[in-house]
């Protein structure tokens, strides 16, 4: 097995790892935790949020520790300036854009970075307006970091159900059902996947979402079927 | 941002898959369900019943305080009672002293035939451990059922006699181990949706093959390399000519046949008449695609067959899983990792109700109640006199309906069943029901059945209750109570201890069976000593690694993820001659249709639990699915109420023109009252495995008025159907 076995070194000390793993989890052979957000262990990894990367000797770029996979004699700095720099601007955009109040690892993350989440005070934040058309779960897209996972999960890491995707581009770039249909007029087969792995809150219990509101158990089991339906109409785009 | 008081680890009350459930509660609600990433059964994943469907037992209508009946019932006289004002809230104490005084003088002036019982697939492994061992130990007889019958019967039976055993051989997960696998009578995107998911991946990721044998054109057929639409009951021909051409073409394992199995001889003449020119003019399947099958699936590395109802429900349920038992032998695809028979069941924990006993010719354990030794091993163990055990077989769920009357079937105790929607041919069970002299139902919500009651006791749902579930692949999961029980409901357990002691007391018997178990654990420590496949199952051990997978033969065993590696139950896997048996109804110009039943993935059953849940509203009425080509003929557009009707009644509803059916099969799921599709089937049952026909009724399908619709009449489109 040696054979398949490459020699590098994380944040100076010498280490072993299977030829094909990933920087991410060669480092946490190592103990040492490398910060992600998109990167979930049972999804396919896309470096899309970039606070995984991680800055390797000789390379151009950041790296992305969550796909780059380990080389022979690779030196891998996890902790430098230059990368906290890069993860610290990242949830500094991420602040000014996205409600980020119900994703405390994200939280923990920006602490540990020191973060300032009014560093760009003129930013204009993100607030569609949340969606209620169906009786399973709401969707407030004014939370999503756009992590990718709940589209994954709906197609091949999971559910091969294809209900949703990314609608818009650059800053109005979001997630929608095709054509923006109510979702129980899509593929959706409310498997509640997408809940499973959201890290930020923007899906969630219908349940969970009236109790948030200030409904009461009693009143939620009371409600009748068109007040559970929610809004059966399409999403209105934002103004 | 709501942070929950606790979350409890628990496993999905649906489905025979056995998904683990991360209960998320504050204030004794459950406002969010999660998946545990690094469950081996299910992955993170759930369906929609397993994450929003367990609301039910928040529901308004549910039955929390022991109910009797102001109007006394007499027999052929029994009515429904749906309304709370029609029933007497009691005490406990009074609710069980009657259920006892009741069930004890019957038992005393008509004896114990008189006496019968239906289990519950969706209760504890204790649960019906301990009702089972009432109506054995305490009432002598053998007339204990549940919904198996309606269900797996047949694959059990010919599992039983071809092999010994009668669970899936493999686990689920190894079907991504599958070079090619063959799925027949079977939907398991919406009835195993979890499993649905591992098989997507096994073609997608993982490089199988999947041949979908179907008379429903289902969404694996998405999936598949090769789809075979056979008519509906043409199982057998279509399976023994693919054991045909293996045979013609010398693709048979030799050396697992002469070291493995017996009767090939006879079995491979009786193959002869099998030619794929016939089975393509019984089955409608062309013959290439037969042969192509065969090939496929024998010169696979490891190959697989997975089958749900669309097999064992039938007048020739044996034989037709028998057909695909003889494939496997003939292959020698079964045994090792990757392979194997493996019949997906239904009940999140009806293979743990049949391992416990709840069978009218099984002790727990699949031991004979005919074979004396067995006999005496649970006299000793529940303190019954030598020989006081009944050793004749009892009566099966619908031989129990059939057998009501003064001479047969007079006091009936239904847990958590609901015949009134679940038996064929419905108008006979009505009618049947209403000749009952005394009956018990214990649930959480007067259904179809438990509405005829005299006596409703109001158990707990599975978050309200400890206990195990053994689900589809023989893994026994911790059920953990989460809430407190609503109002005064109790545990089945609970329940079922209680009353024991009262029946016991009346009966004066010398020495008592046992019931002051404390904890469902205790009741697990006894099934231990009784059946050895659970040998080494413990709730510490359960808490501790997990589920474990019987058989597990003693405490340091680590349970068994595949069967038959070196050998079968009985010795040497035995194959079978088949010949080819029609259905019990063919279409005719009358009936020019053949109706087949199911599930959809929104609902369970017979509706008891998704009705009561807000899942209803995402699947609100009854659908019939009809082809697009025999909609036009009938001048049916999609939506458009029509009539169905067999010979024995008929029901409206609306129509879903779709290509998921094919031509000449119509087909309509039995989860809604009010357009019952067993109405319509029929009662004829397979002659070994005593389980009906629900897949092959024949009907006429025609134009209704929207008027006639009964419940909800608008009609609600869904992107998924």
């Amino acid at each position: 097995m040696t054979a398949n076995l490459v020699n590098l070194t994380i944040d100076g000390i010498p280490t072993q790892a299977q030829a094909g793993m990933t920087i991410l989890k060669a480092a946490q052979q190592l103990g040492i935790d490398i910060p992600t957000l998109c990167y979930h262990d049972y999804c396919t990894a896309n470096a899309l949020c970039r606070i995984c990367v991680v800055e390797v000797k000789g390379a151009r770029v950041l790296v992305p520790a969550c796909v780059a996979t380990v080389q022979e004699g690779m030196e891998v700095n996890t902790q430098s300036e230059r990368v906290q720099r890069a993860r610290r601007t990242i949830l500094e955009m991420l602040y000014s854009a996205v409600d980020l109040s119900e994703a405390p690892e994200v939280e923990a993350m920006a602490n540990a970075l020191n973060v300032d989440r009014q560093r760009f005070p003129d930013a204009e934040p993100r607030h569609p307006p949340l969606i209620d058309d169906n009786p399973m779960y709401i969707r407030d897209y004014a939370k999503c970091v756009l992590c990718w996972r709940c589209v994954q999960v709906c197609a091949e890491d999971a559910q091969y159900t294809y209900a949703i995707n990314f609608k818009g581009r650059g800053y109005e770039t979001q997630i929608s059902t095709f054509y923006e249909v109510p979702m129980p007029e899509s593929t959706c087969v409310f498997c509640g996947q997408c809940i499973g792995v959201c890290p930020s809150g923007a899906l969630k219990f219908k349940r969970q979402h009236l109790l948030e509101m200030g409904s009461t158990m009693d009143e939620i089991l009371q409600m009748t079927r068109s007040e559970r339906a929610g809004r059966r109409r399409r999403a209105e785009h934002p103004a | 941002m709501l942070t929950p008081d606790r979350v409890v680890s628990t496993v999905c009350p649906f489905c025979g898959v056995g998904c683990n459930l991360e209960l998320h509660i504050k204030d004794d609600f459950i406002y969010h369900v999660s998946a545990p990433f690094d469950s081996p059964v299910n992955h993170g994943n759930l369906c929609v019943k397993g994450r929003f469907g367990g609301d039910f037992l928040y529901h308004p209508k549910r039955v929390t305080t022991p109910l009797v009946r102001k109007k006394p019932q007499k027999p052929g006289h029994r009515t429904q009672a749906f309304d709370l004002e029609e029933w007497q809230a009691v005490s406990w104490d009074e609710a069980l002293e009657l259920v006892a005084e009741r069930l004890v003088e019957i038992y005393r002036q008509h004896g114990s035939d008189a006496l019968a019982v239906y289990c519950c697939a969706k209760a504890t492994n204790e649960d019906n451990y301990l009702l089972q061992k009432i109506y054995r130990a305490l009432f002598r007889t053998n007339n204990v059922d549940h919904c198996t019958r309606l269900c797996h019967a047949a694959s059990v039976v010919a599992l039983q006699m071809a092999i010994g055993s009668s669970a899936m051989s493999n686990t689920a997960a190894e079907v991504i181990e599958n070079d090619v696998f063959i799925l027949t009578g079977s939907n398991p995107t919406e009835n195993h949706p979890i499993i649905a998911l591992q098989m997507k991946a096994a073609v997608r990721k993982y490089g199988a093959k999947l041949i979908v044998v179907d008379p429903r054109r289902i969404e694996m057929v998405d999936y598949a390399t090769l789809y075979l639409p056979l008519k509906p009951g043409t199982d057998v021909p279509l399976f023994s000519a693919m054991a045909h051409v293996i045979l013609k073409e010398g693709l048979y394992n030799r050396a697992f046949i002469e070291q493995r199995t017996e009767n090939f001889e006879a079995f491979a003449a009786s193959m002869e008449k099998f030619t794929p020119e016939v089975a393509e003019e019984i089955s409608g399947v062309s013959r290439h695609l037969i042969i192509e099958a065969a090939r496929m699936y024998a010169t696979a590395r490891n190959a697989a067959i997975y089958w749900a109802l669309g097999i064992p429900e039938s007048t020739h349920g044996t034989a037709n899983a028998l057909s695909l038992v003889n494939l496997a032998l003939l292959t020698g695809h079964i045994g090792r990792r990757g392979t194997g028979l493996n019949p997906l069941r239904g009940q999140n924990n009806v293979q743990g109700a049949s391992d416990m006993g709840a069978m009218p010719w099984h002790y727990p354990g699949y031991q004979r109640v005919d074979n004396e030794e067995n006999a005496r091993r649970w006299e000793a163990l529940w303190n019954v006199e030598p020989g006081g055990l009944n050793r004749r077989l009892g009566l099966t769920t619908t031989e129990i309906l059939s057998a009501v009357g003064p001479n047969g079937v007079r006091a009936l105790y239904i847990m958590g069943e609901n015949p009134m929607m679940s038996e064929p041919n419905l108008n006979h069970t009505r009618q049947k029901m209403t000749e009952l002299e005394f009956l018990v139902a214990q649930d959480l919500f007067i259904n179809e059945s438990g509405a005829f009651a005299d006596v409703f006791l109001p158990a707990v749902s599975w978050a309200e209750k400890d206990g195990t579930f053994t689900n589809t692949d023989r893994r026994v999961q911790r059920v953990r109570r989460a809430i407190p029980p609503r109002g005064t409901a109790r545990a089945d357990w609970e329940i079922l201890c209680d009353l024991a002691k009262r029946i016991e007391r009346r009966l004066g018997r010398s020495q008592s069976a046992y019931w002051d178990y404390t904890h469902p654990s205790e009741i697990m420590a006894e099934i231990r000593r009784g059946v050895p496949e659970y040998g080494g199952i413990t709730y510490e051990r359960l808490d501790r690694e997990g589920g474990l997978q019987t058989p597990v033969w003693d405490e340091n065993h680590p349970g068994t993820p595949y069967l038959f590696s070196e050998s079968f139950p009985r010795g040497r896997g035995k194959f079978h001659p088949l010949e080819y048996v029609p259905n019990a109804e063919m279409p005719d110009e009358e009936y020019p249709f053949v109706l087949s039943t199911g599930r959809v993935l929104e609902h369970w059953h017979g509706g008891t639990m998704t009705r009561h849940s807000w899942m209803d509203d995402l699947y609100p009425q009854p659908l019939v699915d009809i082809h697009p080509h025999d909609a036009s003929s009938l001048g049916i557009q999609d939506g458009d109420a029509v009539r169905v009707t067999s010979r024995r009644a008929s029901i409206v509803l609306r129509a879903h023109v779709t290509e998921k059916t094919n031509r000449g099969v119509v087909f309509i799921p039995f989860h809604f009252h009010e357009a019952a599709a067993n109405l319509l089937t029929h009662d004829q049952l397979d002659p070994q495995a005593k389980i009906p026909e629900y897949k092959a009724a024949v009907v006429r399908v025609s134009k209704a008025r929207a008027e006639e619709l009964a419940g909800r009449p608008e009609l609600q489109r869904r992107g998924r159907l």
